[in-house]
């Protein structure tokens, strides 16, 4: 599953765009997003395992807050950036 | 060759990091291109006691808050793989929304350092910042939502706790301070705590003989009389004598057109009588900036029995406003004194706070200022 990523969230990638990881649910991709960039899911999600208040996540075109929501069947997954003011 | 690579000044503003850098005379200063750009950094600290390990609280507008770490005096970063936490499943749902305070651990406990968080957590490593975990005598504590007064986080940024102090002479006695809650003490490393307010004012509390609940700005032990504290806070200045067990309002002997509001308070490396506040406008509705628009650093060599206004090289007329971590001291003979505003200036003085000149302007706010004098790279 191709996950895009947002330019707060580049210096994670290496400056890549978008990655390819596995998983069947929103929280599976995290993890894996994870296990290659250490530090990235947890910028995005609290200790609660709660999306942080101004990171959005899409399954193509869905906002979704539940992690545990299925990625089955989606063409891609995005990581954004909420508005966050000044 | 020396090993001290001279005195250094860590920047924490809302938009990143910057350091300054003095010449031998701390006369002229260089200030560095921003790190971290764009970061929120409420806290820069160098460890003082290897003097090259920084760590520097960091969050974003969009990303979770972390700790990063630099042992090059910020040429590289590093994260920390386990950044402050609450532990899963929290009980009261907490989640870290910043680290606002970084504090050395003692100095027999080399690595150990403390953190601060907002909402109020108490956070501590063991690997100079690498891994962190909830010390859970204060997080987990019966009485913690009621001595943190959550989730209510009446103060205007939310809650935060700060100035964690360890006892030079036994690291498992401690000092925190919430805003709002008040002044907390441990005698057993962490794992059990009791309010330590009795004499502190708290004109926005029904009782006016509370045990929790105050709002100390900012909280200081003297290292060479470990038994004094003094504390800016919102309601005034206090020193307390541990034994006596209760605090002082040195601040009435400030001026009275001038009062003693404000945040932070710092001491002198040697002497422990003498302390400078900066004093900010609280009346009416509280500004918080330089009363009547005249800056001024205020400094006590009594202990806080009288005060002495300091303010030749400062504007005549300025709306000042500086933040509980955006003062400080260094180490020199005399000692240079340091503040930084809101409105990203840094002022400094190398005689004591006698006179000041500005050493750093156009910076965004300021958040912290902290002195480090870092071993030669």
């Amino acid at each position: 599953m191709q996950v895009r990523i947002p330019t707060p969230l580049r210096s994670y990638t290496g400056q890549q765009k978008a990655v390819d990881v596995d998983g069947s649910t929103v929280a599976d991709l995290l993890d894996a997003l994870d296990a290659r960039f250490p530090g990235i899911r947890f910028r995005v999600v609290d200790e609660q395992d709660r999306l942080r208040t101004h990171m959005r996540v899409f399954v193509d075109q869905e906002s979704v807050d539940d992690l545990s929501t299925p990625v089955e069947g989606a063409q891609e997954v995005t990581i954004m950036q909420a508005l966050s003011g000044g | 060759m020396s090993d001290r690579a001279g005195d250094v000044l860590l920047v924490g503003t809302r938009k990143g990091l910057w350091i300054l850098r003095a010449d031998d005379e701390r006369s002229s200063w260089t200030v560095s291109e921003p790190q971290l750009l764009g970061h929120i950094v409420h806290h820069a600290v160098l460890d003082p006691r290897d003097r090259r390990t920084l760590l520097l609280s960091d969050r974003t507008g969009h990303l979770g808050p972390t700790v990063f770490r630099s042992t090059d005096l910020g040429t590289t970063w590093t994260e920390a793989s386990r950044p402050p936490a609450f532990t899963t499943g929290d009980p009261h749902g907490r989640s870290v929304k910043g680290v606002f305070w970084l504090a050395p651990g003692h100095a027999d406990e080399p690595g150990a350092w403390y953190a601060g968080g907002s909402p109020q957590g108490l956070f501590r490593t063991e690997d100079s910042g690498d891994t962190w975990a909830p010390v859970s005598g204060w997080n987990d504590h019966p009485l913690w939502s009621k001595w943190a007064e959550w989730p209510i986080e009446g103060t205007p940024d939310g809650s935060m706790l700060h100035s964690v102090i360890v006892d030079p002479r036994d690291p498992s006695h401690l000092y925190i301070a919430l805003s709002g809650g008040g002044v907390f003490e441990s005698t057993d490393a962490g794992s059990d705590w009791l309010p330590l307010n009795q004499g502190l004012a708290a004109d926005f509390l029904p009782d006016p003989d509370a045990e929790y609940g105050h709002d100390p700005h900012c909280v200081r032990l003297h290292p060479l009389a470990p038994d004094r504290l003094y504390q800016q806070n919102h309601c005034g200045i206090y020193r307390m004598e541990r034994d006596e067990g209760k605090w002082q309002r040195i601040g009435d002997n400030m001026p009275r057109d001038v009062g003693d509001i404000g945040f932070p308070i710092e001491l002198h490396p040697r002497d422990p009588d003498t302390a400078w506040v900066f004093p900010m406008d609280g009346t009416d509705v509280w500004p918080r900036t330089s009363p009547d628009g005249r800056p001024a650093v205020y400094a006590t060599h009594d202990a806080g029995v009288s005060w002495t206004r300091h303010d030749r090289g400062l504007p005549d007329r300025a709306w000042f406003t500086v933040k509980r971590q955006a003062m400080a001291v260094d180490e020199s003979d005399p000692v240079g004194v340091y503040f930084g505003t809101t409105s990203g200036e840094v002022w400094a003085s190398r005689d004591e706070g006698a006179s000041w000149t500005s050493i750093a302007t156009h910076l965004p706010e300021i958040y912290a200022v902290e002195h480090a004098a870092p071993a030669d790279l």
